[in-house]
């Protein structure tokens, strides 16, 4: 029983899929980012299988620069979560939905 | 035979890492599940071929961005948090909807891609997606794209700072 592109695509969705539960479930702002950057794994993770696929390396090119501008957007995010605790000693999305200070 | 083998140990292990940081209740536990789960899909990659984007996978992800979750989540020094008990309303529409994605995706998995090529199998090498192909990719279809990335980087390292300076506004 070869393994083949369906089996790489239905891991990437059920992956995709925890990650929107966690969003939509979970109210700490840093577990909200974890699984951002699970549903970012999921979507690389069907690019890769595409790119071995088609046999084309331009997927796996992509995935390198979705990996760049994830570091780039943790480094942004958790500066913004640690300045939103310091002036409100809370990362509950909750308590910190509304943009004004 | 052995693919098959890989290719479900690695499933199981990245969807139990997926399944252990929605459920774990202290986010320091969350963020140790993912990195299991980060390791399993770079494994993954190792199982198609993808040996580079595999190795950056761990580098740059389980080594770099998970540290530097875990280093902000010790700084904040968050006591554990309420369990995920009551299904309140809010939680019921969020599994419906949850349920909803994931019919989506797996029929769009099922009803366009049936009938996709298979796999080239790992006895047989694939030069098209070896290292040295995303090298000479990288370095000349994208030269820019990657010079733009290295901005991009720089951009977000000076932001980072300048939000988490003490005195900022």
């Amino acid at each position: 029983m070869p393994v083949d592109l369906n089996w790489y695509l239905s891991l990437s969705a059920v992956l995709f899929t925890l990650g929107v539960l966690g969003v939509l479930l979970r109210r700490n702002a840093i577990v909200v980012f974890l699984s951002i950057e699970l549903m970012l794994n999921a979507v690389n993770l069907s690019l890769v299988a595409f790119s071995q696929a088609f046999g084309d390396v331009d997927g796996q090119v992509l995935v390198f620069f979705v990996m760049a501008v994830a570091a780039a957007e943790a480094a942004v995010g958790l500066a913004i979560v640690i300045a939103l605790f310091r002036n409100r000693e809370t990362v509950n999305i909750d308590d910190i939905s509304l943009l004004r200070g | 035979m052995l693919e098959t083998f890989l290719f479900f140990l690695f499933a199981v292990l990245a969807v139990a890492g997926g399944l252990g940081l929605v459920t774990s209740r202290n986010p320091v536990s969350g963020a140790l599940w993912m990195v299991l789960c980060l390791f399993a899909i770079a494994s993954l990659y190792l199982t198609l071929n993808a040996a580079f984007i595999g190795v950056a996978q761990i580098l740059v992800y389980a080594g770099a961005i998970m540290v530097l979750f875990l280093f902000v989540i010790m700084l904040l020094n968050l006591g554990a948090l309420p369990a995920l008990g009551g299904l309140t309303p809010r939680r019921l529409v969020s599994a419906a909807l949850t349920v909803v994605v994931l019919a989506q995706l797996l029929a769009v998995v099922a009803i366009r891609f049936t009938g996709a090529p298979a796999l080239p199998t790992a006895d047989v090498p694939v030069e098209a997606t070896s290292t040295e192909a995303l090298g000479i990719a990288l370095f000349t279809d994208h030269a820019f794209s990657l010079e733009m990335i290295g901005v991009l980087l720089l951009a977000a390292t000076i932001g980072a700072v300048l939000l988490a300076k003490r005195r900022f506004v």
